[in-house]
């Protein structure tokens, strides 16, 4: 971690300056700030620089990433509820944040369902309690600083959080010293937040352009033109104007639009998908010569839009431009509970994640605390019922106290990769399967995931690697698997079932996946007859079906035929055919079929 | 104290036609069932659903009723616990606005289906049930956004009371039900995860609703939402006309819904919609038949046409179907496509 290159260009300080002061004049509006950045002085500077230039007394709170809906939005306060007599809410941080903001620290590991309360409070500006015999509206305008610490571009803030975010800033491997010398007047963003009400509404120019220039960048949102337009409209307010120029809200654009571009203006549209249906001609080209009719005649000055676009093409990070050229616009996360591997809810084993109210059944744990606390503002009833008068207890607990620990338990998983090794895959896509699969690992290795390796050729098939985490014996026993021979592939369906009953017996569900090419010949005693070797497949796969183990079937013959996809039917598995097989390619999907599995609620045993 | 949030005028929605469309068709008939929203972020999902109130006709509750009773039923089963009927031998009623409930993730189910009053629990000592949110949605709409990510005990509590239009509280040995007859409302994402079929299977309608693709009306939609943010009474006051025209068509359709004939060979298109796409079970010919006929009351026809099957068949079964593993098209284009063989022979 030297600094032997070229110090990093001040401008991307500026920038993350600049979205500090126009975020700390209206963080409501704007929504938030996404940071990617790991906890360091350089995060710290920057917050630093954030927080002097709130309002002065605005609130600051942190929510942890497993933050509990009775801290989030707030309970009942039992002391103060029995001493009063009266219901007394114990606030929540969401309320109490109030006309300040928010931080949340690892933001990639927030749960999808903390990140959608979150995204409610943003959108409604205030929040709604119904909770514990509590109905209140609290005003909650705030806005939140999201640092997201993730490693991976998978490991990211839930996409619903950040979309509703304006600013999304890459502060890794900035250096604290650039911003030494960069500061924010406390007292010009209080100016700017007096005025902000006085801003006019913008020009026409200035929406068509905003518009435009999203559809350019391929942001298929109306959510990122207006929070541009807000963003402009703070950015004129902070210059000391009433009306949003141009300059405005090219700088909008730049903050806001340019990091979540999803292609260049200058690449053809045609061949990605284009954002705009074909009922709006000219709408995705880019400004250059082609402008919309009713924009003035190209011999005038360079428009508005054009300024715009080309200032955002410049502001597009480099990263996001290599990622761009490569075309690999990547899964989007959602929030930790739609990945594989989901967290399953259980009634013994995990981490706690709260309580809940409910009959008392056998194996679950009682939460005690909780349960007394339910317990504690009906005692003043309790004791004049006539039944209670006639045993005095100390304390009458009733049933429907009772409140049970709830423990969310990481749901176990293995993935059987079951491979076609036989000399008429292995002639060409042995190589490409072996890739896949390595792929694969290295996404079970993240989603601490088991994998176990089967493999088939000659005459029968091998439990190569038994279920386990170990990615190096995957990789190694993978690399030196051999090829050729023929297609016992009822063999290979069969040691997958085999391996995958045991697994779920163990409760990890398993997912089967089937690379070959489909061309049985070999059957199950040995002999090389093509058509009972390929009855024998659909017979395992018929059974593999009535075992309800989930499969993917990825064809790697170089001409899919039937045979493939009928295989892939009687499995009830999901059917990939790639002619022209390509790791990346076979990875996507296979992950994808997986996640889509594993998002499913648990299937009855 | 307490101000009425304005919420953006319903008519002021750029687009999004399908959705505007299944929510008119059920507030015309409640009976349809609920509709659920699946979409992108940011297409006025929560703001098309929340904007409802406004475009319904009000409704008569009897004065003082948490439960929201109809004066015009005499006989609604809250009588037990409804107060304001019973202490009052002539009730009086009054006009208010339907109701449009969000449930909140986070909510806790004391809160949904009602507790004891622990207010009064804790000063007078008294037994008193605080209604939920069911109550509160009696005769109107529940909305929960992100329904995906509701705990599924609720859900399925909801659905319950839902199906049976009654909600039954036992508490601190109080026995409290009290009729519960809302339209469920859910929104949700699909990329943050799915919605188990079984319940998806219990809305009556379902629509999908993308990001407008057309520039002049993302344009349209950001003027609109500035100049709500700006100002909403303003903005509100600018739509009003229009919002009361759409509500003057939604009242006129109720009246009409009684009289739309639905022909045999209407009927016989519907089962035939059904077969082809092997939507399970009868609700989702009864939906079909529902739905089509609310578009031609709002429509102003006499009788149900193919027009107006062809226009709710979507929304009516694409919620219904068989997964198929291996047809990758999706279920709106498999019900395009079983239109097409029905209509065409």
């Amino acid at each position: 971690m030297t600094q032997c290159d070229a110090p990093p260009p001040l401008s991307r300080w500026e920038t993350a300056l600049m979205a500090a002061r126009l975020f700390a004049i209206d963080p409501a509006g704007l929504g938030g700030v996404s940071v990617i950045a790991g906890p360091g002085p350089v995060r710290d500077l920057w917050l630093e620089r954030l927080r002097g230039a709130l309002a002065s007394g605005a609130p600051v709170r942190r929510v942890p990433a497993h933050i509990e809906d009775d801290r989030l939005i707030g309970a009942v306060d039992l002391t103060a509820t029995l001493a009063s007599g009266r219901v007394v809410l114990q606030m929540g941080i969401l309320g109490e944040a109030d006309g300040g903001i928010v931080l949340i620290p690892m933001a990639e590991r927030l749960s999808a369902g903390v990140a959608a309360r979150i995204a409610a409070v943003l959108d409604r500006r205030e929040l709604v309690v119904e909770r514990e015999g509590l109905a209140r509206r609290i005003p909650a305008r705030i806005g939140v600083v999201a640092f997201d610490e993730g490693v991976s571009p998978e490991e990211r803030l839930a996409v619903s959080l950040r979309e509703r975010f304006a600013f999304h800033l890459d502060l890794r491997d900035l250096s604290a010293r650039g911003l030494a010398n960069l500061a924010i007047d406390p007292s010009e963003t209080a100016a700017a937040r007096l005025a902000l009400a006085s801003v006019e509404g913008p020009s026409a120019d200035v929406v068509e352009a905003l518009v435009a220039t999203a559809a350019a960048f391929g942001i298929n949102s109306v959510v990122a033109p207006l929070l541009a337009l807000r963003a402009a409209r703070v950015a004129a307010a902070l210059a000391g104007r009433r009306a949003i120029t141009e300059e405005d809200a090219v700088l909008a654009a730049r903050l806001v639009l340019a990091p979540r571009s999803q292609m260049m203006p200058d690449e053809a549209p045609d061949e990605t998908e284009p954002p705009a249906p074909p009922d709006d001609p000219g709408a995705d080209e880019d400004g250059d010569d082609d402008d919309d009719d009713d924009t003035e005649p190209a011999t005038e000055p360079p428009n508005l839009e054009d300024i715009m676009l080309a200032a955002v093409q410049a502001a597009v990070p480099d990263d996001l431009l290599a990622k761009l050229k490569t075309g690999a616009g990547g899964p989007q996360p959602t929030g930790r509970n739609s990945r594989l591997g989901a967290a399953k809810s259980s009634a013994l084993r995990g981490r706690p994640t709260g309580v809940r109210m409910g009959a008392l059944r056998p194996g679950s744990r009682l939460a005690l605390v909780a349960t007394l606390r339910a317990a504690a503002p009906w005692q003043a009833v309790r004791r004049n019922d006539q039944v209670a008068r006639t045993v005095s207890r100390p304390i009458e607990v009733r049933r429907e106290d009772f409140r049970f620990k709830r423990f969310a338990q990481r749901r176990e998983s293995t993935m059987v990769f079951c491979v076609d090794a036989s000399g008429s895959t292995a002639f060409h896509r042995l190589a490409e399967s072996k890739g896949a699969v390595e792929m694969l690992l290295a996404e079970a290795y993240v989603n601490r995931t088991f994998v176990s390796l089967v493999a088939f050729r000659g005459h029968g098939a091998e439990l190569l690697l038994p279920p386990t985490r170990s990615l190096t014996r995957a990789k190694a026993l993978l690399a030196n698997l051999p090829g050729g021979g023929g297609t016992p592939l009822a063999a290979g369906v069969d040691c997958a079932v085999l391996v995958a009953l045991a697994e779920r017996s163990k409760s990890r569900e398993p997912l089967v996946i089937l690379l070959t090419d489909g061309r049985a010949n070999i059957t199950a005693d040995g002999q090389a007859a093509r058509g009972r070797a390929m009855e024998e497949a659909l017979d395992s796969s018929r059974r593999l079906a009535a075992q309800r183990i989930a499969a993917v079937f990825i064809d790697t013959s170089a001409r899919p035929r039937a045979e493939g996809s009928d295989l892939a039917a009687a499995m009830n598995a999901r059917y990939v055919a790639l002619p022209y097989v390509e790791a990346s390619a076979v990875c996507d999907v296979a992950r994808g079929a997986a996640s889509e599995f594993f998002t499913e609620p648990l299937r009855p045993r | 104290m307490f101000t009425m949030k304005i919420y953006f005028p319903f008519a002021a929605i750029v687009g999004q036609d399908d959705m505007k469309f299944a929510l008119q068709l059920v507030a015309v008939d409640r009976n349809i069932g609920g509709v659920m929203v699946f979409g992108d972020r940011g297409t006025g999902k929560s703001t098309a659903v929340r904007s409802l109130a406004s475009l319904l006709p009000h409704m008569q509750v009897v004065t003082g009723c948490k439960f929201n009773c109809d004066p015009g039923s005499p006989v609604e089963t809250c009588a037990d616990v409804c107060d304001a009927r019973r202490d009052k031998h002539c009730p009086t009623h009054k006009t208010v606005p339907v109701p449009v409930v969000d449930l909140p993730l986070g909510a806790t189910e004391d809160r949904v289906v009602g507790a004891l009053d622990l207010e009064r629990a804790l000063t007078r000592g008294e037994k008193a049930f605080e209604p939920g949110l069911l109550a509160r949605a009696h005769r109107g709409f529940l909305y929960i956004d992100e329904v995906n990510l509701l705990e599924d005990h609720l859900v399925d509590l909801l659905l319950d009371v839902a199906a049976s239009g009654e909600n039954i509280v036992e508490r601190e040995g109080l026995s409290v039900r009290h009729p519960a007859r809302f339209v469920l409302v859910g929104s949700g994402n699909p990329e943050e995860g799915e919605l188990r079929p079984q319940l998806l299977d219990r809305f009556g309608l379902s629509v999908d609703v993308r990001t407008p693709g057309n520039l002049a009306d993302r344009v349209e939609i950001l003027k609109r939402c500035d100049a709500f943010e700006r100002d909403p009474e303003a903005f509100d006051a600018l739509w009003r006309n229009e919002n009361e025209s759409a509500s003057a068509l939604i009242a006129a359709a109720r009246e009409r819904l009684g009289e739309v004939a639905v022909s045999d060979d209407a009927l016989e298109a519907m089962s035939r919609l059904c077969m082809a796409t092997g939507a399970d079970g009868l609700r989702g010919e009864l939906t079909l038949l529902r739905a089509s006929r609310a578009a031609a009351a709002l429509a102003g026809d006499e009788a149900v046409g193919d027009a107006h099957i062809r226009r709710v068949a979507a929304m009516a079964l694409r919620h219904r179907l068989r997964r198929n593993p291996l047809d990758e098209s999706g279920s709106t284009a498999r019900v395009e496509r079983a239109l097409g063989e029905v209509f065409a022979s």
